[in-house]
């Protein structure tokens, strides 16, 4: 009894306190502790989400592993802080007359970590390995602007055969198969990395080791403990290594929002990337200049099985459903991370294009559930014969959450009967893919690079992943035609005419675009938010 | 008592086949594969990289060739990892699970039995109530709520310890206290019930009768019986300890095997989930073992022929 009394005490003493006191640092302490120490090492400590899967640019998939390949490597060009594309590797490059041939120019003093210039070289053998299907890479499909690129991933020819040469040590060389507008963006993404030859001949699978691994970008491998930390330290050799400001780069793969919170409050953390919503509005009230939102390339969506009944020829039916939803709500009262409601399909944030919307976008809500249930009534469903739908969704809390108030949504304004159903996101990829049993199941897809191609072209009828089964000749077409206009107006007409074609279709519900949110202490200057979510640590500085 | 041990250890052997063969077929029973990801692979790189990982092959060949690598030590490459191999991950968490576990399941004996032994020994008076209190909460308390409490309390309002991470002993105080609390308190509880009997027996009331003071006959005649029911509570915990919790891994960020088993499930990952279940597997046969010597040794009714 005594003990725990004084436990208790201790505690309640120790957090009534903290209540009680009307100053706001004891309600949300936050402690600014730059980890600089008395030599001037500068270490910037940032929070990244999961473990990365590998960091061969070529086999990296996750948002984590660009993260650390982004310091790690350079590659022909970067994204600016402000978002636009600039030369990194290439000091300069020339398109050539019908928008086929780009010719790079690398400079003359890129070199790699150990010492060694980087050539044209290295970059033919880099961009052949990474569309060769021994590779195994998941973006190897980044590259088929390039000629050749196709048919070496799906085996049919040599990865000799690709449409990349390097004139002499500085200059490289890269033919497309078609004028392709979007086709920089993707020289900026990891795929498009160099990598160091002999490293890989000589540590195949083990070569991103510390150790093993000589990288061209700002840093160098210094450590990396699974599950633990990532370190990184300056590359003194990377040919603008004068302007980078921080010594060492540490990354902390922490899933869990919560500890990130409790880690960068304790000054372990400089930068957190993910952001407890339960205390979203404790950390706008308290820290809102640490905190950075940023719209992204991101959107979360229902996608309707139009391969079975009930989505099967009901195009009504399919927009009475997307009426219904109140997309307002959702993201005022459940996501409640300033998500931005999504009434078209590209994300508002994309590149020099403005976006369709829904024709009903603008109806008040009433008018608009009104013309709802018309339509619903239209497809052939009443209250007395109701719509027996399922929503699937993989396992997390705020698809759960969602799917519940959009089937109370659905049954409340439509009288539908909507059952859930909950799935390992595994097993629920699997059923997506075969849409044997599925009906609405949600989804979301992050773009790739900033124009809204990479939108597009996923509800292409050829594109791999297509769990809706939405085949619109029309629309291929239309997206075909704009993957190879070069930018302006025209291609911004075919572009509006194919997002317009998608939406009268309704194979998608798009819900939500996304927005990224980081804490950052105030110490670290230089961050700009950028649609991409692509940030370098060479751009930062920290100044105590 | 060797060929004891020896014999146990030959015995462990079809255990841990077995074992192995049941965590193969389930994880090849999951639907979805590793490579299966919201961005599909095309056709020819998912064959390649099958074929790589000798998934392609008919099943009951891929078990004799996993089977041929283990024999080896050899736990194979990560599916999810590309650029590690099992062996590694293993060697690089083992230690951590080791550290972490070690030092909760000293933390829970330490303090457990001595608390235990009081509660007997003053038995349903104030102390007793105090003591089997405290291990209630413990119990009661899941170490998912005390962590993050803690973390607050020491680390947030305070500056008295590290949040989460590795670095020096310090980084080990929370989760020893989070992991440990309820196995101090089951310890606590079987302590108490087991002194409770022993002190009952016929050889502590020789020992009281011939005059010994109660601190011997406590201390040297007591507590290695009483100790017996601790000891068997312990083997599979010890193991099961050493093998990381999850949640506390996740919670302070320490890079132990217990989030190898859940991630490698999640992740398809038939290498490494086997790797950990095996290792798992062999962890609970040493501990069993040492907890079975140990009777022989704490107990001289118990002989080993």
């Amino acid at each position: 009894m005594l003990s725990r009394r004084i436990l208790l005490c201790l505690l309640c003493a120790t957090l009534g306190v903290a209540a009680c006191s009307s100053d706001k640092s004891e309600q949300f302490p936050v402690k600014n502790t730059p980890a600089v120490s008395d030599d001037g090492t500068a270490t910037l400590r940032r929070g990244n989400g999961a473990e990365p899967e590998s960091l061969d640019p070529h086999q990296a998939r996750s948002v984590p592993a660009a993260n650390v390949l982004r310091d790690l490597y350079s590659g022909l060009v970067e994204i600016a802080p402000d978002g636009e594309i600039v030369p990194a590797d290439a000091e300069s490059w020339e398109v050539g007359e019908q928008k086929l041939v780009y010719t790079f120019t690398l400079r003359d003093n890129a070199r790699w970590s150990n010492g060694e210039p980087l050539t044209a070289g290295d970059y033919v053998y880099s961009l052949r390995r990474s569309v060769d299907p021994v590779t195994g890479s998941p973006y190897a499909q980044l590259h088929t602007p390039i000629v050749n690129a196709n048919d070496i991933i799906q085996g049919d020819k040599p990865p000799e055969s690709l449409g990349v040469r390097a004139l002499d040590d500085k200059t490289l060389e890269i033919t497309l198969k078609s004028p392709t507008p979007y086709f920089l963006g993707t020289l900026a993404h990891s795929i498009s990395y160099p990598v160091y030859r002999p490293a890989v001949e000589a540590h195949g699978a083990a070569f991103p080791q510390p150790g093993n691994a000589v990288t061209n970008g700002a840093y160098k491998m210094a450590s990396w403990r699974v599950n633990s930390m990532i370190g990184l330290e300056r590359n003194t050799k990377y040919w603008d290594d004068a302007n980078t400001a921080i010594d060492r780069v540490e990354f902390y793969p922490i899933t869990n929002g919560n500890s990130a919170l409790s880690r960068y409050q304790a000054g372990e953390l400089d930068w957190a990337t993910k952001v407890p919503i339960s205390q979203y509005d404790a950390i706008e009230k308290y820290i809102p200049a640490q905190l950075h939102t940023q719209p992204t390339l991101g959107v979360y969506y229902y996608g309707l099985n139009l391969r079975r009944p009930p989505f099967k020829d009901a195009p009504e039916l399919r927009h009475a459903l997307s009426m219904a939803i109140d997309r307002r709500v959702i993201v005022d009262k459940i996501t409640r991370g300033d998500e931005i409601p999504a009434y078209g399909w590209i994300p508002p944030v994309v590149e020099g294009y403005d976006g369709a919307k829904f024709e009903w976008t603008t109806l008040s809500d009433a008018d608009r559930n009104a013309k709802a249930r018309e339509l619903y009534e239209k497809a052939g469903y009443s209250e007395d014969k109701p719509l027996e739908v399922e929503i699937r969704y993989n396992s997390g809390e705020g698809n759960k959450k969602i799917a519940s108030v959009i089937a109370s949504m659905w049954r409340s304004v439509l009288g539908a009967d909507v059952t859930l159903r909950n799935e390992e996101w595994k097993v629920f990829l699997d059923s997506v893919r075969q849409g044997a049993t599925t009906e609405a199941y949600r989804l979301a897809w992050i773009g790739d690079y900033n124009d809204p191609n990479t939108f597009f072209e996923l509800m292409n009828s050829k594109f791999g992943l297509n769990g809706t089964g939405y085949a619109s000749a029309e629309y291929d077409r239309l997206q075909e035609k704009q993957a190879h206009m070069p930018d302006g107006p025209d291609r911004n007409k075919v572009m509006k005419q194919a997002e317009a074609t998608l939406l009268a279709d309704s194979p998608v519900i798009p819900i939500y675009f996304y927005v990224s949110k980081y804490l950052i202490k105030d110490y670290v200057k230089g961050f700009e938010g950028n649609p991409l979510d692509a940030y370098y640590s060479k751009d930062l500085s920290i100044e105590p | 008592m060797l060929s004891y041990a020896l014999r146990r250890l030959l015995g462990a052997i079809p255990t841990l086949l077995i074992l192995l063969t049941l965590a193969f077929v389930m994880m090849r029973a999951a639907p979805g594969g590793p490579f299966d990801a919201d961005r599909e692979l095309p056709a020819q790189v998912k064959a390649n990289l099958e074929a790589k990982y000798h998934l392609d092959e008919p099943l009951y060949q891929q078990y004799g060739r996993y089977l041929w690598d283990i024999a080896h030590f050899d736990f194979g490459p990560s599916f999810q990892y590309r650029d590690i191999t099992v062996n590694d991950l293993i060697a690089s968490g083992f230690p951590v699970s080791l550290k972490l576990g070690g030092a909760s399941l000293a933390f829970a004996l330490l303090f457990g039995v001595p608390l235990g032994m009081v509660a007997a020994l003053r038995q349903n008076r104030p102390a007793d109530y105090a003591a089997m209190t405290t291990a209630m909460l413990g119990i009661s308390i899941p170490n998912f709520v005390l962590a993050p409490l803690m973390i607050l309390l020491f680390a947030v309002y305070n500056d008295w310890l590290p949040a989460g991470g590795l670095g020096s002993w310090q980084n080990y105080v929370m989760p020893v206290l989070a992991l440990g609390t309820a196995m101090m308190a089951y310890v606590a509880r079987l302590s108490r019930a087991s002194t409770i009997e022993v002190m009952r027996s016929n050889y502590v009331r020789t020992a009281r009768a011939k005059g010994l003071s109660a601190r011997r006959v406590v201390w040297v005649h007591a507590l290695p019986a009483a100790l017996t029911p601790v000891v068997s509570f312990l083997g599979p915990a010890a193991a099961g300890i050493i093998t990381g919790s999850v949640v506390i891994e996740t919670i302070f960020g320490i890079p132990g095997l217990g989030q190898f088993f859940v991630q490698g499930a999640l992740n398809r990952d038939y290498t490494l989930v086997m790797g950990v279940v095996l290792f798992y597997g062999m962890l609970i046969v040493a501990f069993n073992l040492v907890v079975d010597l140990l009777y022989g040794w704490l107990d001289p009714r118990v002989s080993y022929s």
